[in-house]
């Protein structure tokens, strides 16, 4: 019979960044002013918040395919050469690219497991971030995957079929769409 | 263009968090460490001394814009001509050769470039946020941006195409970090084994955090000389300075979204990626066959802007066999997977073979026991300094930092300036410095050369 272990008990206090308000601080009430180098440095907080008004330009479509459940790729018309990002413009002739549809089925190219993150993507982690590949499109597309065990991690999930999910309520961003096992 | 020397240099001690000096001052630490091991002050210098360099990469760790003229307003070298240069990673690397450019094209006699990032005044993972905001903010950032994520994806594509493995990465962090343990300007001094590296938490799939570089505060500097110059700077030290020479730099580019990467055709590969010294018919053949199983390049395994930065700085340096011909390496390893990818890139093995090579024993230092029991002698040590890995990673100070530490190595003068002649690389006539950007965007190599 397995011996039953209790939960470890916290011995630390979590570490948070609100400071708190301090008015003054000690300093040398004499002339004597060579004890100042010792000094500890001050150290304040500095808020930084900003939003940015950002235009998807040129690629703007590829966001209202999507949150059409429509996924869009750009191919230039005389090479055949297919981009599966958006991109206004051809890296070898250097001419107008124009939008196709596709099925947004492929397969996993490359992929991984992030446990930890950026502060925005914190409270999602564990995420799995995977490369996709489409048959006839010559580059590949960033996207979540979902419908795997993040615990599980195999780069045998490289190669596996995947098919587009997109959101019901648009946030027009990359991630409304989406990836998951076709099989 | 004419003889660029580089003379001297100095580095901060790389660490966490600096709270007791703002940048300019950290700056001036390794400004000061410079001037002293030429002999100079800094009046003296300041006659001598032509213009500038800066490098920082991000004005959100700053949060200062035009930082570079508050250090060299604190240097007290105002009124020379300066400019800030930025390329993310490579930010480093690309001051070294804007410093090389001023002295070779007959503007300056006399380059001063100095880098710097302080890091700690955001926590972690507000610092991944700004780092990644070095990704597209379309398209990349959006989905989860993390450059660790990145950089995963990649390993899980190496392993793929290639069959290498964790553990074979592992040896990467404990070469890196055992080296370190005899550098003086490390961040961390660790001895590790696999198990510690692999047991380490998982970041993300399949690098841990011994895997990853940490974040850092630092600043580092170099003097750069033409002949002319490097006359005035012994005049007025009143010695002989010894001869380091710049012979050779290279840059090269790739798509900013690692999805864009172009799989190119094997035929284009030969004509434009090939180095000259893998143009034997052994070479062709064992590529055709990575072709024929599916290979692409650069693809996400390969970092093509590693490759064309090699090949155009060994072209100018008159390099054949870099495995051979260069006597150490310090590279851009922000992760033990990009370490091998680079090998790669490099030249010192083939595409594919990084793996294998890390676990040879090829890379590794002589003279140091890292417990563990490698089949190959030392050939190139890669890294001897630690690199980013152990090191620390100030952005704007790293390549700087390596291109330090290069000159120390071939001046010989390793034992002065770490305190033991541990890491000091058996006469070392020839070295290369790498510097990187993002998921390979921006690269950078410069060769450096002890003059006899």
């Amino acid at each position: 019979m397995a011996e039953e272990t209790k939960p470890e008990l916290p011995t630390k206090m979590e570490e948070t960044e609100e400071g708190t308000v301090l008015f003054n601080v000690p300093f040398p009430t004499g002339k004597d002013l060579s004890g100042l180098k010792e000094m500890a440095p001050i150290i304040i907080k500095q808020p930084y918040h900003i939003e940015y008004i950002h235009s998807y330009g040129q690629d703007s479509p590829f966001f209202a395919g999507l949150a059409n459940g429509r996924f869009l790729v750009c191919r230039e018309p005389q090479t055949g050469y297919t981009y599966a990002n958006p991109r206004g413009h051809d890296m070898y002739t250097g001419r107008e690219t124009e939008w196709v549809e596709i099925p947004a089925e492929g397969r996993v190219h490359a992929f991984t497991v992030c446990h930890f993150g950026s502060e925005e993507f914190l409270p999602e982690c564990p995420f799995v971030l995977a490369l996709i590949e489409f048959e006839g499109v010559d580059t590949l597309f960033l996207g979540r995957l979902l419908g795997v065990d993040p615990a599980e991690a195999s780069v045998d999930w490289i190669g596996m079929k995947v098919k587009p999910r997109y959101r019901r309520l648009s946030k027009f961003k990359p991630t409304d769409v989406y990836f998951v096992p076709a099989e | 263009m004419r003889p660029v020397y580089a003379v001297s240099g100095g580095v901060s001690k790389f660490t966490k968090a600096r709270p007791d000096k703002t940048f300019p001052a950290i700056v001036k630490e390794a400004y000061d460490y410079a001037l002293a091991d030429l002999g100079l002050e800094h009046p003296q210098f300041f006659e001598i001394v032509d213009g500038t360099v800066c490098s920082y990469f991000s004005d959100h760790f700053a949060r200062q814009l035009m930082a570079g003229i508050m250090v060299q307003d604190y240097l007290g070298l105002c009124p020379k001509p300066s400019h800030r240069v930025e390329g993310g990673g490579a930010t480093g690397g690309i001051c070294f050769q804007e410093g090389y450019k001023a002295i070779a094209s007959g503007y300056m006699d006399v380059c001063l470039c100095y880098g710097f990032e302080t890091m700690s005044h955001v926590n972690t993972w507000k610092g991944n946020e700004f780092i990644a905001l070095a990704s597209d903010v379309s398209f990349d950032y959006p989905v989860g941006g993390f450059y660790s994520g990145y950089y995963a994806m990649m390993v899980t594509r190496h392993m793929k195409e290639f069959g290498t493995t964790p553990e074979q990465m592992a040896y990467v962090s404990i070469k890196n970090h055992m080296n370190a343990t005899f550098n003086p300007y490390a961040q961390k001094h660790m001895r590790l084994t696999v198990e510690d590296v692999r047991n380490a938490p998982m970041v993300a799939w399949p690098l841990t955090r011994l895997d990853i570089c940490v974040m850092s505060d630092g600043a580092a500097c170099t003097v750069l000389a033409s002949e002319e110059g490097l006359a005035k700077l012994e005049k007025a030290a009143g010695k002989r300075l010894p001869r380091v020479r710049v012979t050779g730099i290279g840059r090269g580019t790739d798509a900013m979204r690692m999805a864009d990467r172009p799989h190119q055709s094997f035929e284009q590969f030969l004509r434009y990626n090939l180095l000259p010294h893998e143009d034997t018919a052994e070479s062709r053949a064992y590529y055709r066959d990575l072709w024929d199983r599916g290979f692409r390049y650069p693809g996400v395994h390969s970092f093509r802007a590693g490759r064309m930065a090699s090949k155009e700085a060994y072209a100018r340096a008159g390099i054949y066999d870099p495995l051979h011909e260069l006597d150490f390496v310090e590279l851009h390893d922000a992760y033990t997977s990009s370490e091998i990818q680079t090998y790669e890139d490099m030249g010192l093995c083939r595409y594919g073979e990084g793996g294998p090579f890390a676990a040879s024993g090829k890379a590794f230092m002589p003279g140091v026991d890292y417990g563990l029991d490698l089949p190959e002698e030392p050939v190139c040590p890669v890294n001897p300094s630690g690199g980013l890995i152990a090191c620390g990673h100030p952005v704007g100070a790293t390549g700087l930092m390596q291109a330090v530490f290069a000159i120390w190595q071939l001046q010989g003068t390793i034992a002065k300036h770490f305190g033991n002649p541990t890491l000091q690389v058996p006469n070392a006539r020839r070295g290369a410095i790498h510097s990187h950007a993002g998921t390979g965007t921006y690269v950078t190599v410069s060769i450096l050369e002890r003059e006899e």
